[in-house]
């Protein structure tokens, strides 16, 4: 079996423990919840054997560019960790992992429905984004052994940080009792926000991403050509032009530097939603989100109830916040920010250098810090500390995916492109 | 009267700066500018900004342009070195020192202050355990004694009205973590004074074959005579060595002078030369994917080669506390260099050519003329399979090679360099196109900063502050030996300022050990 093979299973794993532990907060039937580890399990490890089998696939494309490289090395260098699908992968077995530790741990199945929800998010947004999948030679950048180890750490950090999110945002479903209260408003329109963008990259998937992919073989079938005739991969998706025998926009394509054509993100995210051309496509999907986070708001008490029929205690999910963070704060400044220091240093020369992406990660690293100083302020504690868990988890997503999305600097590995 | 009042000023100072809500305030400040630094770009051509404020904003170009020019007097276009960020982080400094100092004292006490045996009312307050063991505290008292030892606590031994209390702390100065992170952050902000103070950061673009003494960093426009100025300057640096020094000494100025006017135009001198023998681009087979950029350096002192080494992105090289990194590469204009080519005769052995454009060469052992016709840099050909050059960098770098036999043309073609299956020839000979030299400058990232070091002690001392602090914790335990008619009931209690579920499950296997030794006796 390859790789992608068992990356599917465990997709599809994930997904089904999501809606069974969701079912199993609904219903609290035990045997459901028993279903719902088994499938988890079973995820797991279809995904730890996934990534096995690509790192051995890496590992034979490395040595078949550097074969006078050693045994040690080129299991170092052909690490499944390089570019943005493999670090999301890497993310959520972290997650996954850490969850079930906690599950064993706590005895408490009440959480699965908050955690499989982000590996259910990733995965969908993995696919949606249409990010390259393929196993891409090391570039010059990243040649270093500093990758291992910095990236590595990074991922199991943001695992832990997605952890004390979760049981944050439970905190604050547990906690809350008022519509008009501060922390209320703050969870439902932050869980309203996350939901409106993942069901619109839904519809821009459907109904202007899947249409795309005839013209997608088009381009496709010129970059065959264009290789044939060349001998090569064009460097960009222009030099294409010539060989179309049908009209297609080639702004809407990328082509990544092993020569495989992609669908570029920006020609269809939100393009069917908030900036749909018609102007009442966009009114009407910023007034349906409006209107979705307005129902969460309206009967995020349902949550609450379903949380607060289980038998989990606000006490233990503030520890466990506590915990993840206590963990995931010194490895984050450790592997994220110090190593990370130090390879820019060697590769750069600069062991500093206010890229977007190091300052994201700075802006998180006070969040937390943050967090951890705040049990000393009075009047800190409970739902305050959660939304400040809460929002840590913010500045992790938009340090890792914001950045490479919107904003441009040095650490461009990551991109979609 | 006086005194009072001054008194109260710098305790009001005092407690300013040590209050968590400033912490709290700084933070704030500090990450809600560094976001819009982010995402304005920094450094940038203003034009760039300006699209980016027309696009988020939905404003004219006009207005677009005024607000910029606003944001640029803020310093935001430059945000990170400018005045009042700076101030933020020194800001932060203070209160980081002066809230810890603050705190001291108390943390101190709880250090020092040496562990005392439980009162019976202190027993019932803290988390405590029980068993009955059968015999006297004093047959047990050994038992007891080495348990608590392997569990890793060197105790005291009190004696009591009713029987014994063994007493033991552990990780007293694991409370100290904190301040030893502290410590960490301080020591890399003065790491990066240090190397602002006293570093360069620059660079070079150092053209295949050049040799150069100097560095750059350019600051600012200059008027005509500035740059015939700084030209000459740059001459005679070149021909000292990069010795400020002699430079100054042969311009018959101050040396001190000399290098203000060296700082005003961005000129740093190395100190010796460095040269540029060869840069090459690897790319990964049969894609655009580069594998490897490569410079062949040599360092030059004293008219003599010092050091040679090839460096490539993740591997620079260091000298005289100047470290060179591989950090960028482009095209020399109007640079005319030399076609290096190996030429392989069908039978016999390869010769490697030095030629230039319209150059005659004779492949050995034949009558077989080729001439170098053409050049492109970046070669690739249209749908009707017409030629063109598509980029100015050495993308895909190819000769047009037109052979001849006794003056008749034979056949002509493009050779590649990237490309191997173009380098035969129709009648079994190979003419690798194997470089074309001197035409590409490898840039060069220019470096020295004296603070790294400390910057990095930082980095080491935040690691062993945050494993302190996060890993490690205060251990207090009493065992309580009392003697209940022919049995012994054993209290354990203790308490821990971290993770005391994991202290709890040493003292749950130090109790089973207990009971086991005693052979059931457990109640």
């Amino acid at each position: 079996m390859n790789s992608s093979t068992l990356f599917g299973i465990s997709t599809m794993a994930y997904i089904l423990a999501m809606i069974i532990y969701i079912t199993y907060l609904a219903f609290k039937n035990s045997q459901v919840g028993i279903a719902a580890t088994i499938v988890t399990i079973a995820g797991f490890v279809s995904q730890t054997l996934a990534i096995v089998i690509r790192w051995t696939e890496s590992y034979a494309q490395w040595i078949m560019f550097n074969p006078e490289s050693s045994f040690i090395l080129s299991v170092l260098r052909s690490a499944p960790l390089r570019n943005l699908f493999e670090s999301l992968i890497f993310f959520i077995w972290c997650l996954i992992l850490g969850y079930l530790i906690i599950e064993f741990k706590y005895k408490n199945r009440s959480f699965g429905a908050f955690v499989t929800p982000i590996a259910g998010l990733a995965l969908a947004f993995i696919d949606l984004s249409g990010m390259s999948k393929e196993i891409e030679p090391l570039v010059p950048a990243l040649q270093s052994n500093w990758l291992l180890v910095h990236v590595m750490m990074s991922f199991i950090a943001y695992a832990t940080f997605a952890l004390s999110f979760s049981t944050g945002l439970m905190y604050l479903i547990l906690k809350t009792e008022k519509r008009g209260e501060s922390s209320y408003i703050f969870w439902t329109v932050t869980s309203g926000i996350f939901l409106a963008v993942l069901i619109m990259m839904g519809i821009d998937f459907v109904k202007v991403k899947i249409p795309m992919y005839s013209q997608k073989k088009v381009v496709e079938r010129a970059a065959k050509e264009y290789y044939v005739r060349y001998g090569k991969m064009p460097d960009h998706v222009i030099e294409l032009k010539n060989l179309l025998n049908e009209n297609v926009d080639l702004q809407n394509f990328d082509i990544t530097r092993s020569g495989k054509v992609d669908i570029s993100l920006k020609s269809y995210l939100f393009k069917a939603t908030l900036l749909s051309k018609s102007i009442a496509g966009s009114v009407l999907s910023w007034l349906a989100s409006l209107g979705l986070i307005f129902a969460v708001w309206r009967y995020g008490h349902v949550l609450k109830r379903m949380i607060g029929s289980l038998a989990i205690s606000s006490e233990m999910l503030d520890e466990i916040t506590y915990k993840s963070i206590a963990i995931g704060f010194p490895i984050f400044t450790l592997g994220g920010l110090i190593f990370g220091a130090i390879w820019a240093d060697q590769a750069w020369g600069v062991y500093w250098s206010w890229d977007p992406k190091e300052t994201w990660s700075l802006i998180t690293w006070f969040v937390y810090a943050f967090f951890l100083h705040s049990r000393l302020l009075r009047g800190w504690r409970g739902k305050k500390v959660a939304i400040v868990a809460v929002m840590g988890f913010i500045a992790v997503i938009f340090t890792y995916l914001g950045v490479n999305l919107l904003l441009s600097g040095l650490h461009a590995y990551g991109s979609l492109e | 009267m006086e005194e009072n009042k001054n008194k109260s000023l710098i305790d009001k100072v005092w407690n300013f700066f040590a209050s968590i809500t400033l912490a709290v305030v700084i933070f704030a400040l500090i990450g809600g500018t560094s976001i819009v630094g982010t995402i304005l770009e920094q450094n940038a051509e203003p034009e760039k900004n300006v699209k980016l404020l027309i696009k988020m904003f939905g404003i004219g170009h006009e207005t677009a342009h005024s607000l910029l020019g606003v944001l640029d007097k803020l310093g935001f276009t430059d945000m990170y070195h400018s005045w009042w960020f700076i101030a933020l982080l020194l800001l932060f400094a203070a209160n980081l020192i002066i809230c810890s100092l603050d705190r001291l004292p108390r943390i101190w006490k709880l250090v020092k202050e040496p562990i005392k045996p439980l009162t019976d009312e202190q027993f019932k307050n803290i988390g405590k355990k029980e068993l009955v063991l059968k015999g006297k505290p004093e047959k047990l008292k050994e038992a007891v004694g080495t348990a608590v030892k392997n569990a890793g606590f060197k105790f005291i031994e009190a004696r009591e009205a009713n029987g014994y209390q063994f007493y033991s702390e552990k990780g007293n100065y694991t409370r100290l973590g904190v301040y030893i992170t502290h410590l960490s952050i301080l020591l890399i902000l003065a790491g990066a004074i240090i190397g602002i103070t006293f570093g360069f950061k620059g660079f070079l673009n150092l053209p295949e074959g050049r040799t150069y003494s100097v560095a750059f960093a350019p600051s600012g426009f200059l008027s005509k005579e500035e740059e015939a100025e700084m030209e000459a300057i740059i001459e005679k640096l070149q021909t000292t060595e990069g010795n400020a020094q002699e430079a100054a000494r042969q311009f018959g100025v101050d040396e001190k002078a000399l290098k203000a006017k060296m700082k005003r135009y961005g000129i740093w001198p190395l100190g010796f030369s460095i040269r540029c023998d060869n840069f090459l681009v690897d790319f990964y087979k049969g894609s655009n994917m580069p594998k490897e950029y490569r410079s062949w350096l040599t360092v030059i002192q004293g008219g003599k080669e010092v050091v040679k080494k090839s460096i490539v992105v993740n591997d620079p090289l260091t000298y005289a506390g100047v470290t060179f990194y591989q950090s960028s590469f482009g095209m020399v204009p109007n640079a005319h260099g030399e076609f290096i080519m190996k030429i392989t005769p069908k039978s016999g052995a390869p010769e490697t050519r030095q030629m230039h454009r319209d150059d005659k060469f004779i492949i050995p052992g034949t009558d077989l003329q080729g001439t170098l016709k053409d050049f492109s840099p970046a070669l690739s050909f249209d749908a009707n399979n017409r030629p063109f050059t598509f980029a100015e960098q050495m993308n895909n770098p190819a000769v047009f090679l037109e052979f001849s036999e006794k003056g008749k043309t034979k056949y002509s073609g493009w050779i590649m360099k990237r490309y191997p299956q173009t380098w035969a020839l129709p009648d079994g000979h190979t003419v690798e196109f194997a470089d074309y030299w001197g035409v590409e400058y490898t840039g060069l990232q220019v470096r020295k900063d004296p603070g790294v070091w400390v910057v990095y002690l930082g980095c080491i001392v935040m690691a062993v502050g945050l494993y302190i602090t996060f890993f490690m914790s205060h251990k207090k335990i009493w065992v309580k030996l009392l003697e209940e008619k022919s049995n012994t009931r054993i209290i354990v209690a203790l308490t821990a300022n971290k993770n005391r579920p994991a202290l709890e499950t040493k003292a749950d296997k130090m109790i089973a050990l207990l009971s086991k030794s005693d052979g059931g006796g457990k109640q």
